[in-house]
């Protein structure tokens, strides 16, 4: 599958803003054979006075720039095009939560890859009573580690609500499950915390959706904006599992990554600071056509 | 508690008679065979040859000292800071210079050791890989800073500056409470607890054998020249501000060391280069003392939340463009659980074991030491694993309760079971005891150090002294340090006279005060500019009520057509009561004293004591409710303060930028409040003696009478007030001030061309030295003010943002 990506982040500041700093991520990983990264562009007006790619611990491509001289809007457009493959049918291993712990307990490794940073907590995500609770509950003993990946993100699927106005990007998950409503970044909080309080090491993706589905597949939720995702890993054979809690599916050629962390705070498409007494507003427009 | 009785093999006298110790606890001064130590005798021969009253004189001149300097301990009660009296004990704790080496050679074993481990953690991660230390520890842990992996060059230490704290146990042995890496505080304290102790023991002092401090730090002002190398930018302390703890300390090292003192807004970071934003434009810096917690020196890769930090510093750290004395990111040496690891990494890397022991620690990830924990649990401390708390100070910690038998209740070991990989336990230390002073008797209290240590070219230098935390209660039980207590002075004493560094006069060749003088931070402008005008204004409306009572104590009706003018025109339509009138002053002054604090490493400890005085007095003066004849005095008393402060300013202030900025607020401040003055006391409309209240508010009443000696005509108010160049109250004298300051200023005068503002003021100037008395009229005074505010806009907008 091949994808053609847009995406169009608006800042309008109320009053001029200057010695402004930003720190995206927004470009699709490359990911080896799943993902290939053909091309892509990235555009900032006005035109920055600084900026420079680097790659973050967890491997994200980042974007910096800097808006020395005020200005009343900024804009961030990236085009690219993706090539995704049907990633291997997953095949489950009978690995259940105690030989995970075992494995977890002698893990040796502190790449970026390591199931050590995702057992928490994180910026985002304290250990929260009532979530584990609801982890506690649904976890079913004979289960292996997969299949309480899975179990887990159904069980939330059936009692949240995708609700674009109950919940903001600063919303507590904690606060957003309380509500039983949010969006695709709440869902993936609520599901990365209840894993760890399984002790299985959980993490956040986010993302790209394809806009129209196929034929007689139904529009997935959350593919007009960047989308999230939770990957959970499964023991050292199964490794890394990518869920989306929001629309209840393993992931799979639908979905396009540009970063993992621990929490929305390590990829957030766009964090920046600038000096401005007023207030902003933002918007967001994302289009992934199928272009083969 | 049962106690021993001391055989003091002295002369005797009462201090030492009555000084009981406690079975089974070390004690510093008094030695197992129950005789004072020798380390200790010169000094309690000294004090047993005082009376209580030469005690409590001598101890009484230590506080004076602290007071004066503006040493205060700041105490937070959920949202509210307030300042008590530094909680100095007066007897400090000796050690014998050989003790003092085998400590240091304890410490300096160590920190090679932390810097072998933080290398790594930053680096190969050998540790983890090899299994010395669990993945979970720095996986799971906060304070390992993932941004900053790789970024510090192997060839460079990353570990400059170093404290830890210690203790003594029973057996006289030391062992490591905590490492302080991050913020080493109270270094600075250090210096003050042995000025104020020189000042209670002056003759005694000067003829002991007690190590100087001084030349310590001397080591770290040549460590930060040696570590900016070739760059040539700042160096500068990196400060949380006025609100954090640790403030005061901050502003004391920083003007001690000769260091620039900025906060996170102070600085911008442009092309990969921190710059401190000054008057004098954007300045590169080349290396931070940061005392800013790691995780908040930059929203954009840290804590997004946090406010105090720059954003793109960690960008600068990366390059190298910037340094900091501790590499960021060292704090995760202070982990809690690492202290389990420690012992055997040491040996490993080392090839021997720790020369001083720290306490001894069992993270709980493991099922073997969780076990162990669970079933010693009467001699030990549970508390989080990775905390940077030391486990004994922190509120959270569970300690098991002796005299209960049996085993830990139910839910901490349910804790350990469930989440072991985030907790530890920690056996239980007792401390030493070292004598304190109190109701006239020496009391033993439980204690524990804190020593410094910095790098040098030649190896860690250890501090020959230190800073001792001495326990405000009997319980000899480590945790009962969090009840706060008292600090004390360490005197490290040796057989033979020691080098006669001084505090107070550097030797020549230190390189003392070369750092920062030029720069000022933009930040600091500001509010000695907003100090100067707050205070002004103040004066002003001081000056003002005074007029205003002194008609009414002389028998004037408020509601006579003088005094209704006063309210309405001048005093923006206040109502006649009193305490609505008082807010008027109190508003500016309480905001002049706030921007003050924000600089205090700028403005004089006297300067700030006759400031807060200003303001106590003020809110003594609200809170009583005082009649008309009292508030006349009163007032009088107010106002001779303030001009008693500004003339401490203007006396004492270094002719800086600082002093410039200070001086334009106040003349900008005093130009507008003559200019409201005149222009509504000499409107046509005015009610009869208006012009003579113009008069008294400009404090000009006698030179008037010199110069004219005729009943006061507008005219001659106008000339006096407003045109005379010589006249100190009137509005050119202060217009033509501001524009000989502004001609300092950077960039205004330097070119072809003025520069703006000090085009501005000249035309402004120029205005008032050619304009006639007739000339000025309601229209000409208003754009006389428009033009006022309008230069401190522009002053604002070129210097202060």
């Amino acid at each position: 599958m091949e994808y053609d990506i847009r995406l169009v982040l608006t800042h309008t500041y109320h009053l001029p803003a200057g010695n402004g700093r930003h720190v995206v991520r927004v470009v699709p990983r490359a990911l080896g054979q799943r993902q290939q990264l053909k091309l892509s562009m990235l555009t900032i007006t006005p035109q920055p006075s600084e900026q420079f790619d680097s790659v973050d611990f967890f491997g994200n491509q980042t974007t910096t720039f800097v808006h020395a001289d005020v200005h009343s809007k900024m804009v961030i457009s990236m085009a690219c095009r993706v090539a995704v493959q049907q990633p291997a049918p997953l095949l489950d291993f009978p690995l259940d939560a105690e030989q995970l712990a075992v494995e977890l307990s002698d893990l040796r490794d502190m790449g970026p890859l390591s199931p050590t940073h995702f057992l928490g907590p994180s910026p985002r995500l304290k250990a929260n009573s009532e979530i584990s609770a609801f982890a506690r509950d649904i976890r079913r003993e004979r289960d292996s580690v997969a299949a309480t990946v899975m179990r887990l993100g159904e069980a939330l699927h059936g009692v949240m609500t995708f609700d674009a106005t109950a919940t903001t990007v600063d919303t507590n998950p904690v606060d957003a499950f309380k509500l039983r409503r949010g969006v695709c970044q709440d869902y993936s909080h609520i599901m990365i915390l209840a894993l760890r309080s399984l002790g299985i090491p959980a993490g956040y993706v986010s993302g790209y959706l394809r806009t129209i589905p196929p034929k007689g597949a139904p529009r997935l939720e959350g593919a007009d904006a960047m989308h999230a995702w939770v990957k959970a890993w499964c023991g050292a054979a199964l490794g890394w599992v990518e869920y989306d809690p929001t629309n209840c599916c393993v992931v799979g050629t639908d979905h396009i990554v540009v970063g993992y962390g621990r929490d929305y705070a390590d990829v957030s498409p766009d964090i920046g600071h600038l000096r401005s007494a007023g207030n902003q507003t933002t918007a967001q427009s994302v289009d992934v056509k199928v272009v083969a | 508690m049962a106690s021993a009785h001391i055989n003091t093999g002295t002369a005797g006298n009462d201090l030492l008679a009555n000084y009981t110790t406690q079975p089974g606890v070390h004690d510093e001064m008094i030695g197992a065979d129950g005789a004072v130590k020798p380390a200790w005798r010169d000094l309690m021969d000294h004090l047993g040859g005082l009376s209580p009253e030469g005690l409590a004189h001598r101890f009484a001149r230590g506080d004076q000292y602290l007071r004066e300097a503006g040493v205060f301990y700041r105490q937070y009660d959920d949202t509210v800071s307030s300042e008590r009296e530094w909680p100095l004990s007066h007897i400090p704790v000796v050690l014998g210079e050989s003790e003092w080496a085998e400590i240091g050679a304890g410490l300096v074993q160590r920190a090679d050791l932390l810097e072998h481990v933080i290398q790594d953690f930053y680096g190969a991660n050998d540790l983890v890989r090899t299994g010395q230390i669990p993945a979970a520890l720095l996986g799971q842990n906060p304070a390992w800073l993932r941004p900053m992996m790789g970024a510090h060059p192997k060839s460079e230490p990353f570990l400059n500056f170093l404290s830890f704290e210690i203790g003594r146990g029973p057996d006289g042995k030391w062992w490591v409470i905590s490492d302080l890496v991050e913020s080493p505080t109270t270094t600075g304290f250090a210096i003050e607890n042995r000025v104020a102790l020189t000042r209670v023991f002056p003759n005694f002092f000067s003829n002991a054998n007690v190590h100087r401090i001084a030349g310590f730090f001397q080591a770290i002002q040549q460590r930060l020249f040696d570590l900016r190398g070739k760059g040539t930018g700042q160096i500068a302390m990196l400060s949380p501000g006025p609100m954090h703890q640790h403030y005061a300390e901050h502003a004391y090292l920083a003007r001690y060391l000769g260091l620039l003192l900025v906060e996170g807004e102070d600085l911008i970071v442009t092309e990969g280069q921190a710059m401190v934003r000054t008057v004098s434009g954007p300045k590169p810096l080349s290396l931070l003392w940061n005392r800013v917690p790691a995780a908040m020196i930059d929203p954009l890769e840290l804590d997004a939340g946090s406010l105090i930090g720059t954003p793109g510093l960690l960008d600068a750290l990366r390059r190298r463009t910037l340094r900091t004395l501790n590499g960021e990111g060292a704090g995760v040496l202070e982990t809690r659980a690492l202290m389990a690891f420690l012992p055997k990494i040491a040996r490993k890397h080392l090839g021997q074991p720790l020369i001083m022991p720290n306490i001894a620690t069992w993270w709980c990830g493991h099922a073997a030491e969780r076990d162990h924990v669970i079933n010693h649990c009467e001699q030990m401390m549970v508390g989080s694993a990775f905390s940077t708390v030391p486990l004994m100070a922190d509120p959270g910690t569970f300690v098991f309760d002796a005299d209960k038998q049996g085993s830990f209740p139910d839910h901490v070991t349910k804790l350990l079971q469930t989440s072991g990989r985030e907790l530890v336990g920690q056996e239980t230390v007792t401390l030493s005891t070292t004598p304190v002073y109190e109701n006239g008797r020496l009391v033993a209290r439980p204690m524990c150090l804190r020593v410094f240590l910095v790098r040098t070219a030649g190896g860690w230098q250890m501090m020959h002294g230190g800073y001792a935390r001495v326990s405000g209660g009997n319980d000899p039980k480590a945790l009962a340090m969090q009840r706060g207590g008292q600090v004390a002075d360490v005197w490290v004493v040796s057989d033979r006279p020691v080098p006669q560094t001084s505090l107070l006069t550097p030797t020549a060749d230190a390189p003392t005060r070369a750092f920062s003088e030029a720069a000022l931070p933009s930040r600091a402008a500001d509010n000695l500019f907003w100090v100067g005008r707050n205070v002004e204004r103040a004066e002003f409306n001081v000056r003002l009520f005074r007029a205003y009572f002194a008609r009414i104590s002389d028998g004037v009706s408020p509601d006579a057509p003088i005094l209704r003018y006063i309210r309405k025109r001048l005093m923006y339509d206040v109502s006649a009561d009193v305490a609505k009138i008082a807010e008027r002053f109190e508003t500016p002054l309480y905001q002049g004293l706030h921007a003050a604090t924000k600089i205090g490493d700028r403005f004089s400890p006297d300067g700030m004591k006759a400031l807060k005085d200003i303001v106590q007095d003020v809110d003594r003066l609200r809170a009583t409710k005082v009649e008309p004849d009292e508030v006349l005095s009163e007032i009088s008393l107010l106002l001779r303060k303030i001009t008693g402060f500004s003339g401490l300013v203007h006396e004492n202030m270094y002719r800086s930028h600082g002093w410039r900025f200070l001086s334009l607020g106040t003349s900008l401040e005093r130009a507008a409040g003559m200019v409201r003055v005149l222009r509504e006391l000499g409107r046509a409309d005015a009610p009869d003696g208006a012009l003579n209240l113009a008069l008294e508010l400009g404090d000009s009443i006698v030179s008037h009478r010199a110069r004219f000696s005729v009943v006061a005509d507008r005219a001659s108010v106008f000339h006096m007030l407003a045109l005379d160049g010589n006249n100190p109250r009137s509005i050119r004298f202060h217009v033509s001030r501001a524009n000989q300051q502004i001609k300092e200023l950077p960039g205004q005068t330097g070119g072809a061309v003025l520069g703006a503002v000090a085009q501005r003021v000249l035309l402004l100037e120029t205005q008032l030295a050619t304009v006639s008395t007739d000339k000025l009229t309601g229209a000409v005074f208003d754009q006389i003010e428009a033009e006022l505010w309008a230069l401190s806009d522009a002053l604002t907008e070129t210097y202060l943002v």
